[in-house]
């Protein structure tokens, strides 16, 4: 069964040279068993990540990663849908190419997904195996605010909203994402969420979360207004 | 049914069981306004209580970074053999 199913795991990238290299790596390492293909989405990144990208294609195959780049930085949501388009396995994994997501996970999203059949199996932080590294306080206040509330308005049934980390059927993805319409930190959520509406079977991993070890992530104001504004617009429309 | 049609019609729920305590006067009248404000602080409090054991027992994973640190020296290694610029 392992040698049947094909796997297109899409990574945007906006200035990951040196991450990309380094996911790929560890992409090979842990998944060799499986077929699959990398779909590397780079929004016009200016420090070269496409060169490297294209020594990556020189050692492993250009079948087995493929460099679909775009003009210039277009939003996350576009950057799936793109890749998406280019995918050619039965099954996407979408993930991070900030190292945030350690690929050594894949295996365990695959084998839940084998067993139980789901259509979406998602990386969970909050669970027993699971967990963050490198969040002070106040980020862990604002994560566990952000989930209590919307676990309390939306029931989504997931544990994990705003993580983006996850394997979706092929076609699943392609349904639910031509219905969602926010982009940015939301994307993540309202994908899951509607999901979980259309009553799709949704399966949860552990997986731990180190926060990116090059370059910096940000969490400000505008952030939580825009979290808390798509909260508001989920409560209502789904 | 959209989900918020189910918290509204829940809501709808506990407002007729008010006004029917209100007009019944089980209770004494003056508890019996003040019982939907008593719900707005539990509401409150289930809230507060929720975020603090969620930061108590958030779990964390300090082993997992120097193990991804052990990973990237072991990733760069390999690509720097086989020619891959990764900037060292």
């Amino acid at each position: 069964m392992n040698k049947k199913n094909k796997y297109s795991i899409i990574i945007p990238t906006y200035n990951e040279r040196l991450n990309i290299a380094l996911i790929t790596y560890l992409i090979f390492k842990h998944l060799s068993e499986f077929c699959f293909e990398i779909i590397i989405v780079d929004d016009g990144s200016p420090d070269g990540t496409q060169d490297i990208v294209k020594q990556l294609q020189q050692l492993y195959g250009e079948d087995r990663i493929l460099l679909r780049a775009r003009p210039r930085k277009l939003g996350l949501g576009t950057a799936y849908c793109y890749g998406l388009s280019h995918a050619s396995g039965d099954f996407v994994i979408i993930m991070d190419a900030d190292l945030s997501h350690h690929p050594k996970y894949l295996p365990s999203f695959i084998k839940k997904q084998m067993e139980t059949g789901a259509s979406i199996v998602t990386g969970t932080r909050y669970v027993k195996k699971g967990g963050v590294h490198g969040w002070n306080l106040m980020r862990k206040l604002t994560s566990r605010g952000a989930n209590v509330l919307a676990q309390t308005f939306l029931r989504p049934g997931v544990s994990d909203l705003t993580g983006s980390f996850r394997l979706y059927k092929k076609s699943v993805l392609e349904d639910v994402i031509s219905s969602v319409v926010s982009k940015g930190y939301v994307f993540q959520m309202e994908m899951i969420v509607r999901a979980a509406r259309k009553g799709y079977h949704i399966e949860e991993v552990p997986i731990t979360f180190v926060d990116r070890v090059f370059g910096s992530s940000k969490l400000g104001g505008s952030e939580i207004v825009e979290y808390l504004k798509g909260l508001i617009y989920l409560f209502f429309t789904t | 049914m959209k989900h918020f049609l189910k918290l509204f019609v829940l809501l709808l729920a506990i407002f007729a069981v008010w006004i029917g305590l209100l007009e019944a006067s089980v209770v004494p009248q003056g508890y019996a306004l003040l019982l939907p404000v008593y719900m707005v602080v539990v509401l409150g409090c289930y809230g507060i209580l929720m975020v603090g054991v969620g930061l108590m027992f958030f779990p964390t994973c300090p082993h997992e970074a120097e193990l991804l640190q052990k990973d990237i020296v072991e990733a760069k290694e390999f690509l720097k053999k086989k020619g891959v610029d990764v900037g060292l």
